[in-house]
């Protein structure tokens, strides 16, 4: 069952499309990595799961609810950390844990702040004002914030960033405990894709605004498929062939420009030959070794794109 | 709501900068007043040494209430830049630490979430002003004793008698409190602009300065627009320190000169509240937070 | 002011025959101020300058011999023309120094009174010229106009009641002329520019008055010297 349902999601900042008809669902329970290179339109996506910003159209349904029409009941089940997870400096992290407990909506007893706080391992420095903070624990403070109210959906993005590799391990298996043993749904985004690739059920990822690539971790990851880059005079026109044919259901990218596709490696000659017989004109046919071969060059040919929004 | 509110009066109230505000009026006021009661009547000698030519005058004319009247003078002009500090930090300075995104991912309108910051910020105003009244009023009665209240405009002087003052100081404060509410209001207004709150706090000053000196300059063509400008009507607090004459030129006690001219400027001041207020939840609204 | 006293000397020259003839009217008014020697009267004030607001107060006058007045407001501040309040008829009808003229006869208020006009002999006395119209039946001073050196022209009229037998008045009001009132804006801090409503052409009409109303008088009770300070 799907608990978050995006659908034509598009965000135009000017003439810029930060997200541009974006689709795809995340599954109860699922911990759901989302990926892309900065500036792929990451921040922006997740900026409007949470309200913050305003879709230029699209639908998001949470809950099985519109987004617009049914804020505050969503808002009330999902916990947050965007970005750095800024608080208050000049307010200790006990008091700025409380402070968003109750704009959550919660009245939070003493007992439930301190078991987040021992939780996110803050229990021993609550009283400390959060401007002597480090980094990571600011972290830890927003993951705190984020889990207080108790929601079941958490949104993390970029919970990694400017951790040390301890700092890293503490978030991945805080991650994993809150997935399988609390049954939270969790939507974590990333520029790394070995960051995700332990800990993601299901992978998304978005380059330039659009999907690239959707699905679950055990079959993307699969090392018996390999990736497969296609490059023709007709992009659309292929496109139109490849749905037509048996190879229909291996095609993970819905760009028009670009054809990707999953597909076993001994299915590749066959692919080809169907392409050919069927009037497409073949440029390149272009195998990865891997999602993570695949990802890591999507991330190097674009790391001149423009980085508007993260 | 409530909570909403107690929860950003209690953000105004733990950090330190609000407290400069105060600090610094306690640091004003009190040197005025130590000023004024080493040499008050060399002042008052001052400011009314053109009817001292013509004129006695017995009993005390540098009295609190007078002393209150200088201040509020001296103050009231100055005042908005403290209000500014804060009202026009609220959004931006939220943008700015970055708690703004945090704060809207929670489960409460925009509308209320704006309306409790500017009823946060109103709050703070009007505690502004109490310690303002309170010192000056309160602590130069008691420093300076009572009389009637001898007031020199810049084409006449108005006696008030002692037992006529205290409720005009009521109405003044109130009204005062308006005025610091349109610069709350404006301040918190150009706060939704920016993500950091030097650009809100300069322009709501920005603002105010040169308003107040296109409403101060007398020249001919300033003076047709000056009716258009909510600073004119902000220093309308002063109309409650003027009264009637009646036919033998006799004040009449409790009187007000211009009740109308009180009524219209407040009016305005409230039009102004309301629509920065209103511009405010609208601009709030619609806004992509990026930050 | 030079050119009308000369005036004044002139016609004092052409009338002085008849100038003699008032000495005696003003020993009489003398004998009578004379039998005061102190009061402390009670009555209301009213100053009356356009450019003034000041509400009615109540006030409390001293007078001591030979001429020490004091006027004290009942509380709140007591705005009076300079010099003006305290010109009294013990200072002003003084026999002694100065000379008297015979000015002729009016009526003023439907009582005959005569005109006669005092120039100090002494130089350097405070009060230039004073004219007085004296009900010559009663003894009363009923009017009195007093240039001094200092403070301009001052007019006071007195109206007399029970206390006539010791001259002295239920009611005086003094007029004098007030200097243009104008002050700077950056003085008085006033920065608004609201204060036309007053009406200009009322602020050109430069007299100004204070009324005093006796209720009560207290006669020859002794006075401490202490209330004069």
């Amino acid at each position: 069952m799907s608990i978050i349902n995006v659908n034509g999601l598009t965000k135009q900042f000017g003439s810029i499309a930060a997200v541009n008809n974006l689709s795809f669902s995340v599954e109860k329970g699922s911990v759901c990595g989302f990926l892309g290179q900065n500036g792929a339109g990451k921040s922006t996506t997740i900026r409007m799961l949470l309200t913050l910003i305003r879709p230029t159209s699209g639908s998001i349904e949470i809950f099985g609810h519109n987004l617009l029409t049914h804020r505050s009941e969503i808002l009330k089940n999902i916990g947050a950390v965007i970005e750095k997870p800024d608080v208050y400096p000049y307010l200790s992290a006990y008091d700025n844990l409380k402070l968003f407990a109750r704009l959550s909506g919660m009245k939070p007893t003493a007992a439930r702040l301190k078991d987040i706080l021992e939780l996110v391992g803050l229990a021993d420095r609550a009283r400390d004002k959060v401007k002597i903070y480090s980094q990571g624990m600011k972290q830890r403070l927003g993951l705190a914030i984020a889990l207080v109210h108790d929601p079941e959906i958490i949104i993390l993005d970029e919970p990694t960033n400017g951790l040390d590799p301890q700092g890293i391990a503490d978030i991945r298996n805080l991650i994993v405990r809150l997935s399988r043993d609390l049954k939270k749904t969790v939507l974590v985004s990333s520029h790394l894709l070995s960051e995700i690739e332990q800990m993601a059920t299901h992978v998304l990822i978005i380059d330039k605004g659009r999907k690239l690539v959707d699905g679950p971790s055990a079959s993307l990851f699969d090392p018996s498929k390999t990736i497969v880059e296609l490059e023709t005079l007709d992009p659309s026109f292929t496109r139109q062939q490849i749905l037509n044919s048996p190879y229909g259901g291996n095609l993970m990218d819905d760009r028009d420009s670009s054809l990707v596709l999953q597909i076993n490696r001994n299915e590749i000659p066959g692919l080809s030959r169907h392409l050919v017989t069927h009037g497409v004109d073949l440029v390149r046919l272009q195998p990865r070794h891997s999602l993570e071969d695949y990802f890591l060059q999507i991330t190097n040919q674009n790391t001149d794109a423009d980085t508007y929004t993260d | 709501m409530l909570t909403l509110i107690r929860i950003e009066l209690y953000k105004i109230f733990r950090r330190p900068r609000t407290y400069i505000a105060f600090a610094a009026i306690t640091a004003l006021i009190t040197v005025i007043q130590v000023g004024l009661s080493i040499d008050g009547e060399a002042y008052a000698d001052f400011v009314m040494q053109t009817i001292k030519q013509s004129f006695d005058f017995e009993g005390k004319l540098l009295n609190g209430y007078l002393v209150c009247y200088i201040l509020l003078q001296l103050l009231l002009v100055h005042v908005p830049l403290l209000i500014a500090l804060i009202a026009a930090d609220m959004i931006s300075g939220e943008a700015n630490l970055g708690t703004l995104r945090l704060l809207l991912t929670k489960p409460i309108s925009r509308t209320r979430f704006t309306l409790a910051k500017f009823a946060a910020a109103a709050v703070y105003t009007f505690l502004l002003l109490v310690w303002i009244a309170f010192l000056s009023l309160v602590v130069s009665v008691w420093i300076f004793g009572t009389d009637d209240l001898f007031i020199v405009k810049s084409s006449y002087a108005v006696q008030l008698a002692e037992d006529d003052v205290l409720w005009r100081y009521a109405g003044a404060f109130g009204y005062a409190l308006l005025s610091m509410l349109t610069v709350t209001a404006l301040g918190f207004f150009f706060s939704h602009f920016a993500s950091n709150s030097i650009g809100p706090i300069v322009a709501t000053m920005s603002v105010i300065v040169f308003f107040t000196i296109l409403s101060t300059m007398g020249i001919p063509i300033f003076q047709k627009i000056q009716p258009y400008l909510f600073t004119t009507h902000m220093v309308n607090w002063k109309e409650f320190f003027d009264q009637q004459v009646d036919a033998d030129n006799i004040a009449i006690s409790g009187s007000l000169q211009n009740p109308e001219k009180i009524a219209r400027s407040a009016m305005i001041l409230i039009l102004h509240i309301a629509g920065f207020l209103a511009a405010s939840v609208w601009v709030f609204r619609k806004k992509d937070v990026l930050t | 002011m030079r050119i009308h006293l000369t005036f004044l000397i002139l016609l004092t020259t052409a009338v002085v025959s008849q100038a003699q003839d008032m000495m005696p009217l003003l020993r009489k008014v003398r004998a009578r101020i004379d039998k005061v020697n102190d009061y402390v009267a009670e009555g209301k004030m009213k100053t009356d300058v356009v450019f003034i607001k000041a509400p009615l107060g109540k006030v409390k006058v001293y007078f001591k011999k030979p001429n020490r007045f004091r006027l004290k407001k009942d509380g709140g501040i007591s705005v009076l023309p300079k010099g003006g309040v305290s010109v009294n008829m013990s200072g002003i009808v003084n026999p002694n120094d100065v000379t008297a003229l015979d000015a002729g006869e009016t009526t003023l208020s439907g009582s005959k009174v005569r005109i006669v006009k005092l120039l100090p002999i002494s130089d350097e006395s405070e009060i230039v010229l004073s004219t007085l119209y004296i009900d010559e039946e009663k003894l009363l001073v009923r009017k009195a106009v007093t240039t001094t050196r200092e403070n301009g022209t001052f007019e006071v009229t007195m109206a007399y009641g029970q206390y006539a037998e010791y001259a002295l008045p239920d009611k005086v009001v003094f007029s004098f002329n007030t200097r243009e009132y104008k002050i700077p804006k950056g003085i008085t801090l006033e920065f608004e520019d609201g204060e036309k409503a007053t009406g200009n052409d009322k602020l050109k009409n430069k007299k100004g008055r204070v009324e005093l109303t006796y209720e009560r008088y207290t006669i020859n009770q002794g006075l401490s010297d202490s209330v004069f300070k």
